[in-house]
């Protein structure tokens, strides 16, 4: 009884902490919704769910879900295929693997607005080196700032630049920590390079593929530094993700209240896309024997 | 007495006398601190000096370096120096300098004493600014102030912002093009008239597409028609105004540019707004390429390297290419024989619902938002601050950093429109002084001109204009849906602020539209 009340009372900060960190701005993010708090109004008054039901009708902010969807897609199927082909070159022993397992990491070091302002240049029309390298291959300019289609692929490139390390990272130790049994028993029985990925290592690497998928799809999902620094949502509307717009609506526009309902409607939708698509791939990658908890 | 008591004496008399020598001495102000005439009054160097604000302290929030950035901290470490108080300078980009001043403000902590920002937030401003005391009002400097920009400071007749900055949005162009014979006859080959400084939209277009894609300068690159701010969420919006004034600002309709102020309907897309639109469209045909994402670097850059033969936008890009190290230096010149932008033969008419005809071109100068900064009602240094303010627009220090382009201290005083300031202070040739003052003083006197909106939630309406313009100029709306879209949602903000709050505040700058006093103002 006495051990069970120092456990708790050990707990405590920890549990304060928590709460304050997450739990209570969590709460006044709703407090904070059902008000009409705005630019002219700095009160936090009750207006019920009228927050909610204009946001339902926010064509913009349904669009820019839209795109940020088809952004976090593109950009994590990259960054895992070239993570994990990045991962398996490095896996084997390679000359100066160690110094490319640093170089690899390096992107991902950089802070994403500083990176989003190089790119910018590198993007450049006329003077960015992007364009001169394509036209050594006889390809011409892309406008790729100024038309909505490669203005979507330069933030999709960008981010696939940065964090395929992460990616690359995860899976690298994954591999690194698989059992050789299950080689050698696929050598003893004479399967080849492409047989014994498809059907061993492709299945040990699944949970941690998993892991990797869900923490890139939870960052992603937040893109909004490259989007701030390098296109502002535009041209036109193409780049436009829920996270600049929230940004937009809260601290440009100081519409306070409402961008909380944004918030706590984008939250609720992530948290259940993610849990679908988790279960999802759980099933499709691990099927019943081994499902992974998110 | 010793002799060796006496020369003791005289010694300690000497350094006494030496240490004394200070305190009786001027302090030149001038070789000190790099100014050409410290001007008397309670603002100058000398009266600042004689101020002592020991263990004291102000914070100021103002912009990154260098735009205004630069200029206040240097003045700032000025002031520190001649008062003794601290000056705590905190630099932000523009972008996060309204809500970095909103917060505060709307929580009621005091963190900024002095907070800058674009003079068009006043409206959400206003009720946290401290009023400018009358007897910086009655300075030499304050009342130098043209009365565009007394009004541009001021909010329901009362002056909360300290002025020290006067932007405009204007016609600027590389001369030599246009006097060249062969371009001259290659383009009255093609278009049939005499190559002219362009007066229309439709003219500027025409001479645009023709010096568009091809390389006039010489120099073995391309070069391109005009360069404007076009960038989503930059200050693209001036620009757009900029174009639109020019079809939907008529001078013989009083009581509203952007609101009608009897109906508060809005004017956003009207016929003459969604013209104004359409030949911005049309403008990308003959901007550099990537002209959708410049933003204000670009643009001054663009322009200011002799990428392209035009521009409107800033006195900024301006005061840059007449730097000693520009490539354009002295072959540039602002307005046209009409005005300081383009005009239109026909502006549309809100009250007839018709267009107007005019046999010269109708003219509508914006006077772009520019710099605005005040004093917090909430700060416990008021005085400290206002005197910050006094010295740092002071004439010396006003004189010094309007030739230094990077600054972003544009002309905002009467005797700024003398072109022998310009001629003898920053080196132009007389035509390019003359062209500058004559252009600045055309807006300041004209009775038909643009402001921006300058009403509670002014942020909510330009970004609301700016997304649906951005898709219009994307290709992904017509011009007139575009503006459609705006309308409506400026009507639901309107509605969620309040009509007549927006009204109310409206009516400041109808009266500076109009010219009028706000007593004028129905």
């Amino acid at each position: 009884m006495l051990d069970s009340r120092y456990k708790h009372i050990f707990l405590l900060p920890a549990l304060l902490a928590l709460v304050a960190i997450i739990i209570f701005p969590l709460i006044y993010t709703v407090r904070l919704s059902l008000s009409g708090w705005d630019v002219n109004f700095p009160e936090l008054d009750y207006i019920g769910w009228d927050n909610y039901a204009r946001a339902i009708t926010d064509g913009r902010f349904w669009d820019s879900m839209g795109t940020l969807y088809l952004m976090v897609l593109l950009c994590v199927v990259f960054e895992y295929l070239l993570g994990f082909g990045l991962a398996l070159l490095l896996w084997k022993e390679v000359k100066a693997g160690r110094f490319f397992r640093v170089l690899f990491i390096v992107p991902m070091c950089v802070t994403p607005v500083v990176m989003a302002v190089v790119w910018r240049t590198i993007f450049h029309e006329t003077l960015g080196p992007m364009n001169d390298v394509l036209s050594w291959f006889g390809i011409p300019g892309v406008p790729w700032l100024s038309k909505s289609g490669p203005a979507f692929a330069a933030v999709v490139i960008i981010d696939v630049w940065q964090w395929t390390s992460f990616m690359f990272i995860l899976l690298l130790a994954g591999l690194m920590s698989l059992p050789r049994e299950p080689y050698e028993a696929a050598q003893i029985d004479g399967a080849g390079p492409i047989r014994t990925f498809v059907h061993v290592t492709f299945p040990l690497m699944a949970p941690i593929t998993l892991g990797a998928l869900i923490i890139r799809l939870i960052e992603s999902s937040k893109l909004m530094e490259t989007i701030y620094a390098l296109t502002s949502g535009g041209p036109g509307s193409s780049t436009e993700t829920t996270s600049y717009l929230l940004y937009i609506r809260g601290l440009r526009e100081f519409q306070i209240g409402y961008t909380a309902s944004l918030s706590i409607i984008y939250l609720a939708i992530m948290i259940i896309a993610l849990t679908i698509f988790a279960r999802s791939l759980s099933r499709l990658m691990i099927g019943r024997q081994g499902p992974v908890r998110v | 007495m010793q002799p060796r008591t006496v020369l003791a004496a005289g010694v300690l008399g000497a350094v006494g006398v030496a240490m004394a020598m200070p305190a009786f001495a001027e302090t030149d102000y001038v070789a000190k601190y790099g100014i050409k005439q410290d001007h008397p009054g309670i603002c100058s160097y000398e009266a600042t000096d004689a101020k002592d604000y020991t263990g004291h302290e102000i914070t100021i929030l103002t912009h990154a370096v260098p735009v205004m950035g630069e200029p206040v901290a240097l003045h700032s470490k000025q002031f520190e120096e001649l008062t003794g108080g601290t000056v705590n300078v905190v630099h932000a980009p523009f972008g996060e300098l309204y809500q970095k001043v909103m917060i505060p403000f709307q929580t009621g902590q005091h963190v900024y004493d002095i907070v800058y920002g674009g003079s068009y937030w006043i409206g959400d401003w206003a009720p946290h600014l401290a009023a400018v005391p009358q007897k910086y009002l009655d300075t030499d400097e304050m009342k130098d102030i043209t009365p565009a920009y007394q009004g541009v400071a001021s909010w329901n007749g009362q002056r909360l912002q300290y002025t020290f900055d006067g932007d405009r949005n204007y016609f600027k162009y590389i001369l030599p093009p246009f006097e060249d014979a062969d371009n001259q006859a290659k383009f009255k080959a093609e278009y049939g008239r005499d190559l002219a400084v362009p007066t229309t939209w439709e003219e500027y277009a025409e001479v645009a597409t023709f010096f568009s894609g091809w390389d006039w300068d010489g120099d073995g690159e391309l070069e391109y028609g005009s360069t404007e701010i076009v960038k989503r969420d930059d200050v693209a919006f001036a620009n757009f105004i900029t174009r639109v004034a020019s079809y939907a600002k008529n001078p013989n309709v009083t009581g509203g540019f952007w609101f009608d102020l009897e109906t508060m309907t809005p004017q956003v897309n009207n016929p003459g707004f969604v013209k104004g639109l359409e030949m911005w469209m049309d403008a990308l045909r003959y901007m550099p390429p990537g002209g959708i994402n410049f933003g204000i670097g670009e643009e001054i850059f663009s322009w200011g390297g002799g990428e392209s033969l035009m521009s409107v936008t800033w006195d900024d890009a301006f005061i840059q290419a007449m730097q000693p190290d520009s490539p354009i230096r002295n072959k540039i010149r602002v307005g046209t024989e009409y005005g300081p932008s383009m005009g239109s033969h026909k502006v549309w008419n809100r009250v007839s619902g018709q267009w107007d005809e005019f046999e010269t071109p109708s003219v509508a100068p914006y006077v772009t938002w520019g710099w605005g900064a005040g004093v917090s009602k909430y700060s416990e240094e008021q005085e400290m601050a206002f005197d910050w303010f006094c010295f740092f627009s002071n004439y010396a220090n006003t004189n010094h950093d309007l030739l230094i382009g990077r600054f972003g201290v544009n002309p905002f005083r009467t005797s700024h429109m003398d072109p022998d300031y310009w001629e003898q202070e920053a080196g132009w040739d007389r035509a390019v002084a003359e062209s500058f003052t004559v252009m600045l003083q055309g807006m300041d006197t004209s009775t038909n001109r643009v402001f921006d909106l300058r009403v509670p939630g002014v942020n909510q309406f330009y970004t609301a204009m700016m997304a649906s313009v951005a898709k219009a100029m994307a290709g992904e709306m017509t011009a007139q849906d575009a503006l459609d879209e705006v309308a409506e949602e400026w009507t639901r903000i309107a509605d969620r602020i309040g009509v007549d709050v927006i009204r109310d505040a409206y009516k400041n700058v109808v009266a500076l539209e109009d010219n009028v006093s706000l007593d004028q103002v129905q």
